[in-house]
């Protein structure tokens, strides 16, 4: 499904990824982990195509179709999905129109028939009330004046309805409190299905106490240094990132 | 010292130019070597108008002949379509009207500026007076051509407790201008005072107000923004007085403006003169380019570059059409508006 091979970013001009790969089979939710500055968010960035974010070799292919070749958009509308760490406000565009649009943008991109209002309102209504999410507050303008589990919940609902293929999650457990933390794993879990595949990029164990990966991998200096089975949140969660933070770039 | 001079005098020197200090960014001696012939009188038919079916009755001036007075009266709500129209061959022509809004009255009126013909000059002057307890919405539709030059200007009083609504939407003219003075002389008064202004090509438009507080406890609230491409040229000139003794004046002011194009180009001077003790005055001023982040993330989630670009810059001047108080024009604002942007963008 997703398959990086020794990529190499930089940002703004820096160096930050020194070549990573992973492969990441349909059906299973890898975690990538590491400490502050090993480059995890600059790995999500160069996935759903941010610019400033240079990829300066190596390569990232989505059922063997090059990612990086693709706009922002077109890579959404082969289903990869970014859950931001620090989800954008945009005043004045309601979250349902906004969700609406990006649906039917999707929707048109692929040939498919574009989802009509009702339709829309009911699939928003049923995860909105899955995610403890109320209605109303999808009526506002996006992000604008949400708490931030609020804003989290909200990039999870997106994730339910856009359905992706491969699901990022940038430090989605950040900032919510223990509630918050296990709705929105519940929505991850439900997200779960043998024909996606997700990568859940994260510092601390939190999320993964509740979303059990299938591998993990430690993100260190711009590479993976270590990867594992499940166990390895429970080590690095006693032993800290410090014996791979010393491994030279 | 005004374009009306000039065009009743035929002198050039009449008109304001940049050494004016209200007018530096709109200099129009700068721009006229001469002045076209008076605008004859005009047979054309006229179609319908922007607000067409909105309003009650039309009042009509063509080629600056037509009505030249106004007056609601206390009872049932007024709505009353205003079309200011060059037709035919316009070239030069100035019109003035008056409009009386009686004690406790209610009059919205629906004020559109209709030109095709290539390049006339004209001035439009309106006075209100909106009584004690009464209440004014005006909104202004400026659609004019692409090589007009206008000017409208509208001298504003209101009485004690009187509430004026404002909003200017104009697509710009090859130089434009709509200037509002309003002053708060009874106590208690309420002025919206908003715009949108979306240029493109070489257009250019000014919008200028000057709010003079001389009552006590009267609100002014401002909001305008603007969206230019191309070479377009917008100015916003907002000044607010606040008169010794006007107390509890509370006073708002923003301008925003989102500036598409490395050649276009937006000038703004927000003015705040505050000569009372016990008054609460804001503004608020920015002039920029669309917001990177939220454009990376539209396109995050499968919108592509236009449709965002689109979404976010209807969503920054909904802001102001949403202020609109009579819906139907609003509805036909945002209309018009969205497909303006779609030819801006």
């Amino acid at each position: 499904m997703l398959s990086i091979k020794n990529l190499r970013v930089s940002a703004d001009g820096e160096p930050i990824l020194h070549g990573v790969t992973l492969e990441i089979p349909a059906g299973e939710a890898h975690a990538v982990m590491g400490p502050n500055g090993a480059g995890k968010s600059t790995l999500s960035y160069a996935l759903a195509g941010k610019p400033g974010y240079e990829v300066t070799g190596g390569s990232a292919t989505l059922d063997g179709e090059d990612l990086l070749a693709l706009d922002p958009s077109e890579r959404a509308s082969r289903g990869v999905f970014l859950s931001f760490q620090y989800p954008t406000e945009i005043p004045g565009v309601s979250a349902l129109t906004f969700i609406r649009a990006a649906a039917n943008a999707q929707r048109r991109a692929r040939a498919e028939a574009e989802m009509n209002a009702p339709d829309f309102l009911r699939l928003a209504r049923r995860q909105a009330e899955a995610l403890k999410i109320d209605f109303d507050m999808l009526k506002r303008s996006l992000n604008v004046g949400f708490s931030g589990g609020e804003k989290k919940r909200l990039e999870i609902l997106q994730m339910a309805i856009l359905s992706p293929r491969l699901a990022i999650l940038d430090e989605t457990d950040s900032g919510l409190d223990i509630d918050a933390l296990r709705i929105v794993a519940d929505g991850v879990n439900a997200m779960r299905s043998g024909d996606r595949a997700m990568l859940i990029i994260t510092h601390y164990q939190r999320l993964l106490d509740h979303v059990r990966p299938d591998k993990v991998h430690v993100l260190a200096g711009g590479r993976i240094v270590a990867s594992g089975g499940p166990d390895l949140v429970h080590e690095l969660e006693r032993e800290g990132y410090d014996r791979y933070a010393r491994i030279p770039a | 010292m005004s374009l009306t001079r000039a065009i009743a005098t035929g002198d050039l020197a009449e008109l304001p130019s940049r050494r004016d200090e209200d007018w530096r960014w709109t200099d129009l001696r700068g721009l006229l070597r001469t002045l076209p012939a008076a605008s004859p009188h005009s047979d054309a038919p006229i179609g319908p108008g922007p607000f067409d079916g909105l309003a009650g009755s039309d009042l009509i001036v063509v080629n600056g002949r037509g009505a030249d007075r106004l007056a609601a009266v206390a009872g049932e709500p007024m709505v009353v379509a205003l079309r200011l129209v060059a037709a035919g061959d316009a070239g030069a022509h100035a019109s003035r009207l008056k409009v009386m809004i009686g004690q406790s009255a209610e009059l919205t009126l629906l004020e559109s500026y209709e030109g095709q013909d290539p390049d006339y000059v004209v001035e439009t002057d309106i006075e209100f007076e909106v009584g004690p307890g009464a209440s004014l919405e005006r909104i202004v539709l400026a659609q004019d051509g692409s090589a007009a030059v206008s000017v409208s200007k509208a001298e504003v009083s209101l009485g004690a407790g009187a509430r004026f609504r404002q909003t200017v939407v104009t697509f710009g003219a090859r130089r434009q201008r709509h200037e509002t003075s309003v002053d708060h002389r009874g106590g208690g008064a309420s002025a919206h005072l908003d715009g949108v202004y979306l240029l493109g090509g070489q257009r250019h438009a000014d919008i200028t107000t000057v709010v003079s507080h001389s009552g006590v406890d009267g609100l002014t609230d401002q909001l305008v923004k603007g969206v230019v491409a191309g070479q377009a040229r917008g100015v916003f000139q907002g000044r607010i007085v606040v008169a010794r003794g006007a107390n509890r004046t509370d006073a708002r002011m923003g301008h925003h403006a989102l500036v598409l194009s490395d050649r276009a180009e937006v000038d703004a001077k927000p003015e705040l003169e505050i000569y009372a003790d016990d008054v609460a005055c804001a503004h608020g001023n920015t002039v920029g380019a669309l917001d990177e982040e939220a454009l990376f993330y539209a396109a995050s989630r499968g919108i592509g570059a236009d449709e965002a670009r689109a979404m976010l810059i209807e969503a920054f001047v909904g802001e102001v059409i949403d202020r609109i108080g009579h819906a139907g024009a609003r509805e036909r604002v945002r209309d018009l508006v969205r497909d303006k942007l779609a030819d801006l963008s």
